[in-house]
C-alpha cells in the first residue's frame, strides 16, 4: 500500500430532507489499485459516488486528494482534479462514431474548423494504450457496438483527459460473459498503468477477479474497506447485507453502534483466521 | 474457503487490423450500409431518376431546356426552407410554421420596400431579422419553458397567418418591382458567369477532398483510396457541367428576346447549402447538434449546453425560411395572404424528409434538402404537365412524403435489427 492514497474521503455525510444516505463514509482510494466499492441497492454507493463527482456537493466531511483538502462542487471541479465518472447507463451518441463520441464536449479544432486527424490520432493512441484491438474501425458509428465494445469506448473516453481516477459504476452489469471479461481485463490494465480505480459492482465475481481492495457499504456507513486478499467471498457478502460477519464490520445491533475497526483499516487487522 | 477465487480473464477475441481500404471494399462497405437500413439519400436520387423516366415518357416537354430550368426557380423556395428544417429535424424536433414563418418575412419585406419604399437590402435585412427573431421566441418557449415543438410551431402556424393578413392590409396583393429583389428568381446569369463559377465550385471541392485525403495518409489514418475521391470529384464535374451547359442553352422561344443563362437562385443555394454543411460537419457546433439530437443526456454530461443548441437551431430554420420567402416573394414579384402558405411547409417537411432526414432526430444532412426538394419539384412540374388538378398532385406528394417517412421508419428497424451493421 502506498503512502498517501489518492482520493481520500473522511467522515462524509448526505441528507437528502430527513433521509440520511451517508453517515460518516471514509474511504480511500490508492494509485495503481483497483477499490471496489459494494453494497446492496440503496446503500449508498451512487450518492457517494455523485459527492466525489461533483453532482451532489457533501453535508460535512472531507476530501482529500493527493493528501490536499479539496472542495469539489461541479462536475468541471471533479473533472480539472483529473476524476472521470463512466456511468452504468453510458453516456454515448448512438448515432456519433467512436472519435467523434470519444472527443464529444471537449473536440479539438484547429481555428473554427475540428481536427479530426489529431483527433482520430490521440483516440487510436488512447485505445492502442488499452490494448484495446477488437473495434474494426474508429469511424464506425457506436451504435454498432456490442455492449461490451461500447464500454470500451465509455471508459477510454474516461481516460483519455488524463485522468487520476477513474470510477466505474457496474460496468458489467449489461455484458455477456466473454465481454465481461473483456471489460474487467481493461479495468485491471487501467490500475496497472497507475490510475486509481473505483469499481462499483453487484457481482462478487467480477470483484473478486479484479479488485485490490473493498470497501462495503451498509445503509450509508461504511462497514469496512479490507484487502480483498484478507476476506472471502461469503465473508463480503455477510457485510453487505448484515452489516457484521464475525469479528469484522459494525459492532452492535443491525449497524447502529461503533465501528470494532478503523475503516480505513487496510491492514490484514481485519480478518478473523 | 480463503483464497479469492482465481483470476480467470479470457483474452480479447483478436481481430485483424483493418486492410488498406480498395475501391472494392468501399462499394461493399457502402451496400452493407444500405443493406443494414441506412441509405441516406439513395431512395431520393432512385425516385428522383424514376420520375423523370416517368414523366419523360409520358410528356417528352418536359425534358426541355425550359421546363429544366423551371424546376429550379418553382423548387427554390421550398429547399431553402427544408435547410432550415434540416437543423430541426436532427434534433427530434418539429418546426410547423416555418412556411408561414416565411410569409411573415416577405410580408415585411413588401412592406418595407413597396409600401415605405425603403432600399432592397434594407427590406432584406428586416426580412431576415425578423426571421431570427422568430426563432428565438420559438426556441425560447421550446428549450426553456418546456412546450413540445409541435404545439409551439402549431400555435405560431395560426398567429402567423394572422400576422401576414395584419402586415399587407387584410389580403391584398402587394407587388414588388424593385430591380434587385425580382432578380433573385426570374433573371439568369451570363454564360460565362455560370460556367466560372461552375468551374471555381469544382476546383474548390476536389482542392478540399484531395488535401484531406494527403493530410489523412500523411498521418497513417486510415483513408478511402484515391481512386474513390477522384470518382466523386469526376461525378461533381460532370453533373455541374451538364446541368450548366443545358442552363445555357438558348430557352426562348421568341426570336427576338434571348433567355438562357443559369437562374441566379442557384448560386444562391449552393453557397447556402455548402455554409450550411460546413457548419454541420466541420465545426463543434454541428457535432454537438447531432449528439443532442442522438442522445441528449450524454450531450448534456459531455458539458454541452442542450438549451443553447435547441434554441441556435429554431433561429436557423425561421432564418432560412426568410430567406426562401424572399426568394418566393421574388418569383411571384409579390406578396399576398397566401405566400408561405397552402403546401409550402408540408413541402419543405416532406422535401427533408424524402432526402433522407430522420423524422426522430439525430440523422440527415442538407444536401438531402436539396435532393428531397428536387424530387418534390419535379412531381409538383409533372403533374403540371400532365394536365392534372391540383387536388391530384396534392394526393400524389402526400403519398411520396408517407413513403419517405414509411421508409425512414423501417430503415430505423432494420438498422435496430443490425445493429447498423
Amino acid at each position: 500500500m502506498s503512502a498517501t492514497p489518492l482520493l481520500e474521503l473522511r467522515g462524509i455525510d448526505k441528507s437528502f430532507g430527513p433521509v440520511q444516505v451517508l453517515r460518516d463514509v471514509d474511504f480511500s482510494v490508492n494509485p495503481g489499485e483497483v477499490t471496489a466499492l459494494v453494497g446492496d441497492n440503496g446503500a449508498g454507493k451512487s450518492t457517494l459516488v455523485k459527492c466525489v463527482s461533483g453532482i451532489y456537493s457533501a453535508d460535512g466531511g472531507q476530501v482529500l486528494f493527493e493528501g490536499r483538502p479539496v472542495q469539489i462542487h461541479n462536475p468541471r471541479d471533479a473533472a480539472s482534479l483529473g476524476i472521470e465518472v463512466v456511468y452504468q447507463d453510458l453516456a454515448l451518441c448512438d448515432n456519433l462514431d467512436i472519435v467523434q463520441n470519444m472527443f464529444l464536449g471537449r473536440e479539438k479544432r484547429r481555428g473554427l474548423v475540428l481536427d479530426e486527424p489529431t483527433m482520430e490520432q490521440m483516440a487510436a493512441e488512447t485505445l492502442a494504450g488499452l490494448s484495446v484491438r477488437t473495434v474494426k474501425s474508429l469511424r464506425q458509428h457506436v451504435s454498432s457496438l456490442s455492449g461490451g465494445q461500447r464500454q470500451t469506448v465509455a471508459i477510454a473516453k474516461a481516460v483519455l483527459w488524463n485522468s487520476r481516477l477513474v470510477i466505474l459504476d457496474e460496468p458489467t452489469a449489461a455484458l455477456g460473459v466473454a465481454q465481461t471479461a473483456q471489460v474487467l481485463e481493461l479495468v485491471r490494465r487501467l490500475a496497472d498503468n497507475g490510475l486509481a480505480v473505483v469499481l462499483i459492482s453487484h457481482n462478487m465475481n467480477d470483484v473478486f477477479a479484479v479488485s485490490d481492495q473493498i470497501a462495503m457499504l451498509y445503509l450509508g456507513q461504511m462497514v469496512a474497506q479490507l484487502r480483498t486478499s484478507d476476506v472471502t467471498h461469503a465473508q463480503v457478502v455477510e457485510l453487505i447485507t448484515a452489516g457484521r460477519s464475525g469479528g469484522l464490520g459494525l459492532a452492535g445491533e443491525n449497524g447502529n453502534g461503533k465501528r470494532d475497526t478503523p475503516p480505513t483499516e487496510t491492514t490484514s487487522a481485519g480478518a478473523d483466521r | 474457503m480463503s483464497a479469492a477465487p482465481p483470476t480467470t480473464v479470457v483474452p480479447p477475441v483478436e481481430v485483424p487490423a483493418a486492410p488498406v481500404p480498395t475501391v472494392g471494399s468501399h462499394l461493399r462497405d457502402y451496400w452493407a450500409r444500405v443493406r443494414g437500413g441506412d441509405m441516406g439519400a439513395l431512395p431520393a436520387v432512385l425516385g428522383l431518376i424514376a420520375l423523370c423516366v416517368v414523366f419523360t415518357a409520358l410528356r417528352p416537354n418536359f425534358m426541355t431546356e425550359g421546363n429544366f430550368a423551371n424546376l429550379f426557380t418553382q423548387g427554390a423556395a421550398v429547399v431553402l426552407i427544408a435547410m432550415g428544417l434540416v437543423f430541426v429535424l436532427l434534433l427530434g424536433e418539429i418546426d410547423l410554421s416555418a412556411g408561414f414563418a416565411s410569409g411573415v418575412c416577405a410580408a415585411v419585406l413588401a412592406q418595407l420596400v413597396t409600401l415605405q419604399g425603403y432600399p432592397w437590402w434594407v427590406a432584406v435585412a428586416a426580412a431576415i431579422v425578423t426571421g431570427v427573431v422568430i426563432g428565438l421566441v420559438i426556441g425560447f418557449l421550446v428549450a426553456k419553458v418546456g412546450i413540445p415543438s409541435f404545439v409551439v410551431t402549431l400555435a405560431a402556424f395560426l398567429a402567423f397567418q394572422g400576422v401576414v393578413l395584419l402586415l399587407i392590409k387584410g389580403g391584398t396583393n402587394v407587388s414588388i418591382r424593385d430591380e434587385v429583389l425580382v432578380a433573385i428568381a426570374n433573371r439568369n446569369m451570363p454564360p460565362w458567369l455560370g460556367w466560372a463559377l461552375t468551374l471555381l465550385g469544382v476546383a474548390g471541392y476536389a482542392l478540399v477532398q484531395l488535401l484531406r485525403h494527403r493530410n489523412r495518409s500523411a498521418l497513417g489514418l486510415v483513408t478511402e483510396p484515391l481512386a474513390v475521391v477522384l470518382i466523386r470529384i469526376g461525378a461533381l464535374a460532370v453533373l455541374a457541367g451538364t446541368a450548366v451547359y443545358l442552363l445555357n442553352l438558348e430557352r426562348s422561344r421568341n426570336v427576338l428576346v434571348s433567355l438562357k443563362g443559369v437562374p441566379i437562385v442557384v448560386p444562391i443555394i449552393v453557397i447556402l447549402l455548402v455554409v450550411l454543411t460546413f457548419v454541420l460537419q466541420r465545426t463543434a457546433y454541428g457535432r454537438h447538434v447531432y449528439a443532442v439530437g442522438g442522445n441528449r443526456e450524454a450531450a448534456r454530461r459531455a458539458g454541452i449546453n442542450v438549451d443553447r443548441i435547441r434554441i441556435s437551431v429554431f433561429v436557423i430554420c425561421s432564418s432560412m425560411a426568410a430567406i426562401g420567402g424572399i426568394v418566393a416573394a421574388s418569383r411571384g414579384t409579390s406578396v399576398d395572404a397566401n405566400t408561405g402558405g397552402s403546401k409550402v411547409l408540408l413541402y419543405a417537411v416532406g422535401a427533408a424528409v424524402i432526402g433522407g432526414t430522420s423524422l426522430f432526430g439525430g440523422k440527415g444532412r442538407i444536401v438531402d434538402a436539396v435532393l428531397g426538394g428536387a424530387v418534390i419539384a419535379v412531381i409538383d412540374n409533372g403533374m403540371g404537365l400532365l394536365g392534372r388538378s391540383s387536388g391530384f398532385t396534392f394526393v400524389v406528394t402526400g403519398l411520396v412524403l408517407l413513403l419517405a417517412a414509411s421508409v425512414d421508419a423501417l430503415s430505423r428497424r432494420r438498422a435496430a435489427a443490425t445493429g447498423n451493421r
